[in-house]
């Protein structure tokens, strides 16, 4: 139903190309999360999908239809923006009904689709309401109502979570991830934030510069990313990367450690440090590390019950087999 | 950051306002060229062939020319300097705390919403006529012989007219200005010790710069075509013809299409002088 | 200034800037009161402010003699014609230029402007030509379309400024809801900038009503608004002070009105946006 294409996609804004050639293949009732940082082109890539932008060249085939040169309306997608874009001077129940009444389905069919979509998303008690009366949590909901009416093949988030305080992020992450289990559309999920990306996605794809680095199911990335732009971007707090003489020991330019993968022992150790701030979250503790003969503070994750404290003088030692070694490209070495 | 599709629709979209404003700058400005060109009379003769520059040569000349030319600064100067005096001083007066600014404000802005032949009409009878003026009954008064406004001091008495009406304007300007400047650096100046009249100098009439600018830019290109005040009060009698008002004699009251229309060629190129200042501001300001 | 003040020198401010603001609006206070007094107590000296004997005599006579209903109704037609063609015209337009930018968007809006500045007297010769020619002199529709025309480049900037401030991703969720461009401007950026858009008219309004150039010169009979109407006063017979008070207010009531509501519209509009 809604299994979305793109065939040698290029997007140049003037003389500035954003999205370099690009191929990449959305399958049916996937989850696909767009991540990178900002400026890596996901949201331009989202928006040619949409269609509110131009491919300048190759095309896009959605559900085997070509959409290339389809307006946005055509397309059979529904999009919910950053800023909501609720229509402000519209109440709930109308904002919700509007993409119906553009398709001109009847009032019965509307009431009851408005009917189905409030319920599910605990909108009964505001459908007569304005945008403006509502919560940001509830103006997300109220944005993803209007999509669902639409009953598209595809549904398009662009950092949808941005603009809520960080409890409601949490809240909403799962309902998103609830209602794609619970309809199983397809669905493109624009972030920044790879904690999103990770938590939500059957399938990540890590742009930078409008380049794709990977794409893969989140533990893939997790356990075998591909370079080392991608090992620092999936995981938090993020992989050590540490160059020069260490890295060489393992025959590579650049070898990472992941924060988990590092044990505190009591001599010896690999790696010898003083500890530089120590940051307790309870379950577990984050020391960050000045470590003899690496530039950059190593972060190691020891249990919430470690009372190291600053200065402290401390040996580690990774463990066998999470070492994951980077040539001089910073390609992963097999 | 569009579609093809809707940038075809923008052009369509803005097509026709573009076509209307074009015909309407083009055909009578390409018309008025070709008038000023030539000999011609309407009422006697009608076209009578090509001059080449002789009207442009004739306005010139003309006796009328130069105190036409004077009137118009002097009216265009003189209103400029009241109003954005009195402006600035009214505008810092209203921005201050007191007790129904509202209505205060509404007062003041009220000539604005005048038709300027009311205000010329009302002016000229019920304030400045010699025997039955208010003026007058207020100059006998205080013992004094009542002046005849619009005879012995008329461009004296234009520029009062047209000042009342625009004084609001630029005092709601200035207002809105003046309202945009941030306190704090005013209370940064009184902490450092500077004295009323520096406080004025250094920082709100720098602040006000920009404002008063588009007043004088955006008065001048009303005010050199200002015509209901003259028409109504002295009909371009007593020295108060201005340029404008010497176009609009020599095409519609002596006929001299020809004529007139070298004279609207001077008025055109006067007023795009003021206009590319003007755009230049309004243009810096619209990538704010 | 949110400081403290004494009393003392608020009660100073106010009485200063009330005595002002009263002198500023007294001659159209004098004009209102001496509409309603006899021409006799109208010439009166010592004038006299309150307390004479009020009449309506006068609006009773200006009405029998000149007709105003026919003027007022020839203003209404042409400030508001002009008012609503220049919107129709203009909202397409400002919808291009706030949400499908191009290189050329600036310069042609500042064009626009530009033909704003056209000195009205430089092309007078012409357009009295034209509507010669085709037979529109003195005719209502006419004046429509000149000061529609003429209003056009400040409906066009206020509209832009006004639309730019609705922000873009709303139009895109329309499309994407499947919205026509007809049904996205019809109903959702048209509702949205209804505020907007009722300032523009009403400012557009009142600068029609009292456009004095075009109106005086192009209209004789037929189409004469109240411009003309007040300018035929200029003859002696202004003399009669209370009646051309009477016409005067009748002329100014419904503009002031509308005027005093769109202050802050003023600014924004006349100065297309440069001062806020």
């Amino acid at each position: 139903m809604g299994r979305i294409t793109l065939n040698k996609v290029v997007k140049r804004f003037g003389e500035v190309e954003v999205i370099p050639p690009l191929d990449l293949t959305i399958e049916d009732g996937e989850f696909t999360v767009f991540v990178g940082p900002s400026g890596c082109g996901k949201s331009t890539l989202l928006r040619l999908i949409a269609g509110l932008e131009d491919v300048s060249s190759g095309d896009i085939t959605i559900d085997g239809t070509p959409a290339t040169d389809l307006p946005p309306a055509k397309r059979g997608l529904a999009m919910v923006f950053q800023s909501y874009a609720l229509y402000p001077h519209m109440s709930v129940r109308k904002n919700i009904a509007f993409p119906m009444k553009m398709a001109g389905l009847s009032q019965e069919e509307q009431e009851a689709r408005i009917k189905k979509a409030a319920d599910a998303l605990n909108l009964t008690d505001y459908l007569d309401r304005r945008p403006g009366q509502l919560s940001g949590g509830q103006r997300q909901r109220v944005a993803i109502g209007r999509a669902i009416v639409r009953e598209p093949s595809a549904f398009l988030f662009d950092e949808p979570l941005s603009n809520l305080d960080a409890a409601l992020r949490v809240g909403m992450r799962l309902e998103i991830s609830e209602l794609h289990e619970r309809l199983k559309t397809t669905m493109i999920y624009v972030t920044h934030d790879q904690v999103e990306a990770m938590t939500m996605a059957d399938k990540i794809v890590v742009l930078r510069a409008g380049h794709i680095e990977q794409v893969g199911s989140p533990l893939e990335l997790y356990r075998n990313p591909r370079n080392l732009f991608v090992a620092g971007f999936i995981g938090s707090p993020k992989m050590n990367l540490i160059p020069g003489a260490p890295a060489a020991k393992h025959d590579a330019t650049h070898i990472g450690i992941r924060p988990e993968h590092f044990r505190i022992v009591e001599s010896g150790g690999t790696f010898t440090g003083k500890v530089i701030v120590s940051e307790h979250l309870g379950s577990d503790t984050f020391f960050h590390v000045d470590v003899e003969g690496v530039e950059e503070a190593v972060t190691i994750r020891a249990g919430g019950e470690v009372g190291l404290r600053h200065g402290d003088k401390i040996h580690i030692e990774p463990e066998e087999g999470q070492i994951h070694r980077f040539d001089a490209q910073g390609l992963r070495i097999a | 950051m569009a579609t093809q599709h809707s940038r075809s629709a923008a052009r369509f979209m803005m097509a026709p306002a573009v076509i209307l404003l074009l015909g309407w700058m083009l055909v009578p400005l390409t018309m008025t060229l070709y008038f000023s060109f030539k000999s011609y009379l309407p009422l006697r003769g009608g076209d009578l062939g090509w001059t080449g520059f002789d009207n442009y040569v004739r306005f010139v000349t003309s006796s009328a020319f130069w105190p036409s030319v004077i009137t118009t600064l002097v009216i265009v100067g003189g209103v400029l300097v009241i109003t954005v005096c009195l402006g600035i001083l009214l505008a810092m007066l209203l921005d201050q705390p007191m007790w129904g600014q509202g209505i205060v404000r509404i007062l003041v802005i009220a000539p604005f919403f005048v038709m300027p032949t009311v205000s010329a009409l009302v002016w000229k009878n019920m304030f400045m006529d010699p025997t039955n003026g208010l003026l007058s009954h207020l100059w006998r008064f205080f013992g004094a012989e009542p002046v005849a406004w619009l005879s012995e001091v008329p461009t004296t008495s234009i520029v009062m007219i047209v000042s009342w009406q625009w004084l609001p304007f630029a005092t709601l300007i200035l207002l809105t200005a003046i309202q945009s400047l941030d306190s704090e650096q005013l209370e940064a100046a009184e902490m450092d010790g500077a004295p009323h009249l520096s406080r004025f100098f250094y920082i709100i009439l720098p602040h006000l710069a920009r404002a008063i600018t588009i007043v004088v830019l955006i008065q001048t290109i009303f005010l050199l075509s200002i015509f209901a005040e003259i028409f109504v009060t002295t009909g371009g009698a007593f020295g108060t013809r201005t340029l404008t008002y010497l176009i609009y004699q020599r095409v519609l009251e002596s006929q001299n299409v020809g004529l007139g229309s070298a004279g609207g060629v001077y008025a055109i190129i006067l007023a795009n002088i003021v206009a590319i200042f003007l755009m230049r501001i309004v243009g810096k300001n619209m990538d704010a | 200034m949110a400081r403290a003040v004494t009393s003392q020198r608020k009660a100073i401010n106010t009485a200063i800037a009330w005595t002002i603001g009263f002198l500023i609006f007294f001659p159209i206070l004098w004009t209102i009161l001496t509409s309603f007094k006899t021409e006799g107590t109208a010439i009166a000296d010592p004038p006299v402010f309150l307390f004479f004997d009020w009449t309506l005599e006068n609006y009773a006579v200006v009405q029998e003699r000149s007709n105003y209903m026919r003027f007022l109704w020839n203003s209404v037609i042409i400030a508001g014609g002009s008012t609503l063609l220049g919107v129709i015209v203009a909202v397409p337009a400002a919808w291009a230029m706030a949400f499908v930018p191009s290189r050329r968007t600036k310069d042609i809006l500042l064009w626009m402007l530009s033909t704003k500045m056209l000195p009205a007297v430089g092309v007078l010769y012409p357009i009295y030509l034209i509507c010669i020619e085709l037979g529109v002199l003195d005719n209502r529709a006419a004046l429509v379309i000149i000061l529609m025309l003429i209003n056009l480049p400040i409906i066009v900037w206020m509209l832009y400024t006004y639309f730019r401030e609705i922000p873009g991703e709303i139009l895109e969720a329309a499309r994407m809801d499947g919205a026509s461009l007809r049904n996205e401007i019809l109903y959702v950026l048209t509702p949205m900038a209804i505020p907007g858009i009722a300032s523009t008219v009403l400012l557009n309004f009142i600068l029609a009503w009292n456009e004095a150039f075009w109106t005086l010169n192009l209209t004789a009979v037929d189409a004469a608004p109240l411009t003309a109407f007040i300018a035929s006063y200029s003859s002696p017979e202004g003399l009669f002070f209370a009646k051309l008070s009477a016409a005067s207010t009748m002329a100014i009531a419904p503009i002031l009105i509308l005027g005093w509501f769109s202050q802050k519209q003023l600014v924004r509009g006349l100065t297309f946006g440069a001062v806020k």
